[in-house]
């Protein structure tokens, strides 16, 4: 059929155009020194073109997509945090060690030796540049250049030849007058004949840069004024002089359990860590303990059939779950403002006192517990009404025949019928709120915070808040020391799953 | 239920009621009082939780107008609440859209077609889905940095990067189109086979229009979930006009400049349209809820 080639072909026109472009890809991650990663993508670009080139692999041309959006994006950001933990990745070991040697090769000093003197010489609607020895001591050529228009600061180099002896030159601009061009000539180079390149190195000169750094044969760096050498040292990060003088930037290297060593052993650092993390346990706890009280009462309460408008209640006591998180945090924010909030107006109203709600730690924790459990409830109310219908009516009429009470119907039939399906439900609202980034990131941020740590932690801070904060916010960006109690919190979580699994696995059994 | 009424029914029935009564009361005060400080005067609590006069400042503000105070001050919006709102509204489309499409081809593979490792990689997956990317900030922050060397268009500061970041999330849509899949007979497309169609023709044509239903739902669900996500987008975005409305709503509130009134126009009118799709997809998403717990 003669459609079918032309489909084939486009398809294989496709799939050559996809295979260029990543290539290409590949090629300029690869001479950028990032082998590992080249290797990555090359292996990704393989795997693609061969799943949806080759007739062998039908069901991996639907799996593809979904499958490498988990592998890049969720699992590889797991394994990668893992492997951060172990390095010093910081503000302050941000490149590796092949950057940092790149950048300090590269730092240059104006070699004032030989500087020559330059004056602008206005011609035309440009400038001539000429440049002159300081004194007959060091020569007497002059150099000159063509009319430059000097604007901007873009990048620009001027080629400058012997200054003829027939040339009139108009008078030379004033100091005051040259400086006017200051940004422009900051970004010209000059080139002289003998394919030399001037800068410029100050108000009246230009001249040559000098490397500040010669590297050595054996990888040591030395540095050219003073003669000192600075060797790498990849158990710190740093190069390092004999005397234990450092360079900045240092560079990103492995550092075994030093990360986690700091968690269990150094004494600052400790004492904080171990509170959030007691206070995140408990926050967790609470949370679920006090959603699942109200949102099971209300349940119960809402299950009755004496009651009217039961559909009514349901669905504004739903309402919580309906507004976006970011915006009902935020509203909680606001009202529990110790100043301008209406819950204290209210109070004050009534009882004369303005609690400090984001000043004081028992208060601030407090207030974070009823807004979870204000945002958590309206899921147990739904989970719990769909578990309620499920129990047989006629275990009620026996029990309603010998007489109970409603308490004792709740106690005795309700609570053990339900608790059994919940519990996996239960375990994962935990694992939920163990890591609720939003409401504490939202609410108080942490605040307040403790006093006398070196890292700033706070009193109302989660353990992931407060991984985010020593990564992204003060306390100078330590990815390596935020990834490492990350990788504490995945085991934490992979504990949470396992239970959660065997609880709802031991439930399908029985 | 048991008709065994006792003597006390009616005062119970008066106790949950007024129980039940409290309890809105404190629900829905704050979403009252923020709807009532949209329309409040000034940027401060002042004392009447019912607003005196009517001003409609904060609304003007928040759709992007300039206000004129009465003594001559010309406010400028402090904020691109519009620009947030559909920066949200973009990101969350087109990744939600990618997501069906993704997690749609990935579920036919697992309910149609064989291959080794099928329970395991699906089982995997999920596994993987229960750890939430909050964990994984530092990563996906240096990953993101890393691919903006290369390819700007997915790098920090972009929708595009955040877009790509928000695709990894499919494992439980591909569990629940899955189960919508195994519903429908396989006959129909083995007929549709036999009459000539192919793989993916049959898929395409045959099995996805019977789908639309869950493919919406997926859809909707994916939507929300992206619109509310706020961890990577902060992480990812910086720059004021980039931000999407989770990240940037909470820079009304900030200690130095505290916009009270500001906020709540702002927050209303863009948490109204989530709230109405939230509510308008609630049946599916507690459906949603209880599927990963009860599951077979």
């Amino acid at each position: 059929m003669k459609t079918f080639d032309w489909k084939r072909a486009a398809g294989a026109g496709v799939a050559a155009l996809a295979a260029i472009a990543g290539l290409w890809l590949v090629a300029a991650i690869y001479s950028a020194g990032q082998t590992m990663l080249a290797l990555g993508a090359l292996a990704l670009l393989a795997a693609g073109l061969h799943v949806y080139a080759s007739r062998a692999a039908i069901a991996w041309r639907y799996l593809f997509p979904g499958v490498v959006g988990m592998l890049l994006f969720v699992a590889f950001p797991l394994v990668y945090t893992m492997w951060i933990g172990f390095t010093n990745y910081s503000s302050t070991h941000l490149l590796s060690q092949a950057r940092v040697k790149a950048y300090l090769l590269e730092q240059t000093v104006p070699d004032e030796e030989h500087s020559l003197e330059f004056t602008l010489h206005p011609e035309g609607d440009g400038l001539r540049l000429v440049l002159a020895p300081y004194d007959a001591a060091s020569g007497t050529q002059r150099f000159v250049s063509a009319p430059l228009k000097l604007k901007g600061d873009k990048a620009a180099t001027a080629a400058m030849s012997a200054l003829p002896a027939d040339l009139a030159l108009t008078p030379a601009l004033s100091t005051r007058d040259a400086l006017a061009h200051r940004a422009a000539l900051m970004a010209l180079k000059l080139e002289l004949p003998d394919h030399h390149v001037l800068g410029y190195a100050g108000v009246h000169e230009f001249g040559p840069s000098a490397a500040v750094w010669h590297e050595n044969a054996d990888g040591s760096l030395l540095r050219l004024d003073d003669r000192k050498t600075y060797w790498p040292d990849t158990s710190e990060g740093f190069y390092k002089a004999a005397d234990g003088d450092r360079l900045q930037p240092g560079f990103k290297v492995a550092v075994g359990f030093a990360n986690y060593a700091r968690m269990l052993a150094d004494q600052e650092f400790r004492g904080p860590f171990v509170s959030i993390f007691a206070w995140t346990v408990v926050f967790a706890a609470l949370s679920v303990a006090f959603s699942l009280a109200v949102g099971c009462t209300l349940a119960v309460l809402l299950n009755w059939e004496g009651l009217r408008f039961r559909t009514l209640y349901r669905t504004l006591l739903f309402l919580p779950y309906a507004v976006p998180g970011f915006i009902s945090i935020l509203v909680f924010k606001g009202l529990f403002n110790q100043n301008f909030g209406e819950i204290n107006a209210i109070l004050d109203a009534v009882f004369g006192i303005k609690p400090a709600w984001f000043a004081d730690p028992m208060l601030a924790r407090a207030m974070m517990l009823v807004v979870n459990t204000w945002l958590g409830y309206p899921y147990f109310l739904v989970l719990c009404t769909g578990l309620l219908k499920a129990i047989p009516v006629d275990l009620y009429e026996a029990s309603a025949i010998a007489g109970a009470r409603p308490l004792t119907n709740f106690f005795r039939i309700t609570a053990p019928l339900i608790v059994k399906p919940l519990s996996p439900l239960i375990i994962s609202a935990f694992a939920f709120n163990f890591n609720n980034f939003v409401l504490v990131s939202l609410l108080t941020n942490g605040r307040p915070d403790f006093l006398n740590t070196k890292i700033p932690a706070g009193t109302t801070d989660i353990l992931v808040s407060y991984t985010y904060r020593i990564a992204f916010l003060d306390s100078g960006q330590n990815f390596g020391l935020a990834a490492a109690i990350s990788t504490v919190i995945f085991f934490l979580v992979a504990m949470l799953s396992f239970a959660n699994l065997r609880v709802a696995a031991r439930n399908a059994r029985k | 239920m048991p008709i065994v009424t006792g003597k006390n029914q009616r005062w119970r029935v008066l106790g949950a009621h007024a129980f039940l009564i409290v309890l809105l009361i404190v629900t829905l005060f704050p979403l009252a009082a923020v709807i009532s400080i949209s329309l409040r005067p000034g940027n401060f609590a002042n004392g009447s939780l019912i607003p005196r006069e009517i001003s409609l400042e904060h609304w003007k503000l928040a759709l992007g107008f300039a206000v004129t105070t009465p003594d001559g001050i010309v406010i400028q919006p402090p904020f691109p609440v519009l620009r947030w709102l559909w920066n949200s509204i973009k990101v969350a489309t087109i990744a939600s859209a990618l997501i069906v499409a993704f997690s749609t081809t990935a579920a036919y593979a697992f309910a149609r077609l064989k291959f080794a490792f099928k329970m395991p990689i699906l089982n995997s997956m999920l596994l993987l889905q229960m750890f939430p990317p909050v964990l994984a900030l530092v990563a996906i922050y240096a990953i993101f940095e890393t691919i903006g060397n290369y390819v700007p268009a997915l790098g920090l500061e972009t929708h595009g990067g955040l877009i790509v970041a928000y695709l990894g999330g499919v494992a439980t849509h591909v569990w629940t189109i899955r189960g919508y899949f195994e519903t429908i007979p396989v006959e129909i497309e083995e007929c549709a086979k036999v009459d000539g169609a192919s793989h993916f023709q049959a898929f395409f044509r045959v099995l996805l229009p019977m789908a639309v239903p869950i493919l919406m739902v997926v859809f909707v669900l994916a939507f929300v979930g992206t619109i509310i996500e706020y961890p990577v987008a902060s992480i990812l975005l910086r720059e004021e006009s980039n931000l999407t409305l989770a990240v940037g709503s909470k820079y009304y509130l900030a200690d130095q400049k505290y916009l009270w009134g500001d906020f709540a126009a702002a927050a209303v009118l863009s948490g109204l349209p989530i709230t109405v799709v939230f509510l308008a997809a609630q049946r599916w998403i507690v459906s949603g809820l209880t599927a990963g717990g009860v599951k077979e």
